[in-house]
């Protein structure tokens, strides 16, 4: 009995990365700025959508997709601000991927918006794997999480173009050592930008309107 | 972490590594047993392999890699290192330094990798379209 080997070396997730890359052409062909977050349940995603949308639906246009395993909660509170949102529900699957996003996008003109978020699944391990096609991935941890959250999931934070430290207005009731969390992203990732917010208090929002102003700015220009 | 959650990610994988090697196997125009399936899995790439194996075996059930093995070969995480001007090993996937010079190692060489390396074919020695494949080990 003979036994020989097929050579293939192709990436696990090649049908993904091939589909992302086609999105990731689209979007620049259209100009639209698209910026996903990332973070593990409740680190405040959604919030600092809700803020985010209220600060630029003025000045921009804007859309919204929202993944989750279960319920369109998360849409319907982004829809209050009047932007159009829809909601990916993945079912068992722990996140988004690019078909998922294609689909979503579908009869969206992509021409007329200037940015596109995508809201990923609440979840640290399996969004790392899966490029959407966008522009930017930022990766929030709230204050809440512990500073070592990133030395926990590196791999996530090492696809992230942009680490935001949330829920800042209540840093100090919960003791968050703010040295030790910028350390430790440092440490995993150097270099990695991290904007520090409160999207109750809006204290730090600047920095990140100004961020994603830049980005704009850079993904009109391709 | 729930352990669901993190099968649930391996078993994306695993189908996803069914799917490429099934086209694999296709496009070479093999007609013997799949022995064996070998891929290569970065330390950084977020994948365990443990979980991987157990998805594997799931996921292959039915197809036509049902009783093939999954050989993983971990591939560990190199930096540049700007200090050493060399590619060197990092401390751990959470600490991005180099192991020589404790310097911080900005750009990762290798570690990230989430690959199919090929897939080991039992055949019985008729003559076929073999297709642009490497020579065959003998057993």
């Amino acid at each position: 009995m003979a036994t020989r080997l097929i050579e293939v070396r192709r990436d696990l997730l090649n049908k993904n990365d091939v589909l992302a890359r086609r999105l990731r052409r689209r979007f620049a062909d259209a100009g639209v700025c698209v910026v996903s977050l990332v973070s593990s349940p409740g680190a405040g995603k959604t919030a600092l959508l809700e803020s985010t949308l209220r600060a630029i639906a003025a000045d921009a246009s804007v859309a919204a997709l929202v993944g989750d395993l279960a319920t369109d909660n998360d849409a319907e509170r982004l829809r209050r601000s009047g932007v159009p949102v829809r909601q990916i529900v993945t079912g068992t699957v722990c996140h988004v991927d690019a078909q998922m996003v294609d689909t979503a996008l579908e009869g969206w003109n992509l021409q007329e918006l200037d940015f596109l978020f995508i809201e990923n699944v609440g979840n640290l391990v399996c969004p790392a794997s899966y490029d959407l096609g966008e522009s930017l991935r930022a990766v929030l941890m709230s204050v809440t999480e512990g500073e070592d959250k990133p030395a926990k999931y590196p791999t996530i934070f090492n696809s992230a173009d942009l680490a935001i430290i949330t829920k800042t207005d209540i840093a100090a009731a919960v003791g968050f050592d703010r040295p030790a969390a910028l350390q430790c992203i440092n440490e995993v990732r150097p270099g990695l930008e991290v904007i520090e917010l409160s999207a109750r208090t809006s204290a730090g929002m600047t920095a990140w309107l100004q961020w994603l102003d830049r980005a704009r700015q850079a993904a009109a220009a391709v | 972490m729930c352990y669901l959650a993190v099968a649930m990610h391996e078993l994306s994988i695993a189908l996803s590594l069914i799917d490429v090697a099934t086209e694999a196997i296709i496009s070479s125009h093999s007609t013997g047993r799949v022995a064996a399936v070998r891929v290569r899995v970065g330390l950084l790439s977020g994948i365990d392999r443990d979980a991987l194996a157990f998805s594997f075996d799931v996921a292959a059930s039915g197809s036509v890699l049902e009783g093939a093995r999954l050989h993983v070969e971990d591939v560990a995480v190199t930096a540049w290192c700007p200090s050493c001007a060399a590619e060197r090993a990092v401390v751990s996937i959470s600490s991005r330094r180099c192991t020589v010079c404790r310097t911080i190692a900005p750009r990762i060489v290798r570690g990230e990798e989430l690959e199919l390396v090929g897939v080991e074919i039992e055949e019985d020695g008729n003559e076929t379209d073999r297709g642009p494949t490497r020579s065959a080990e003998q057993e």
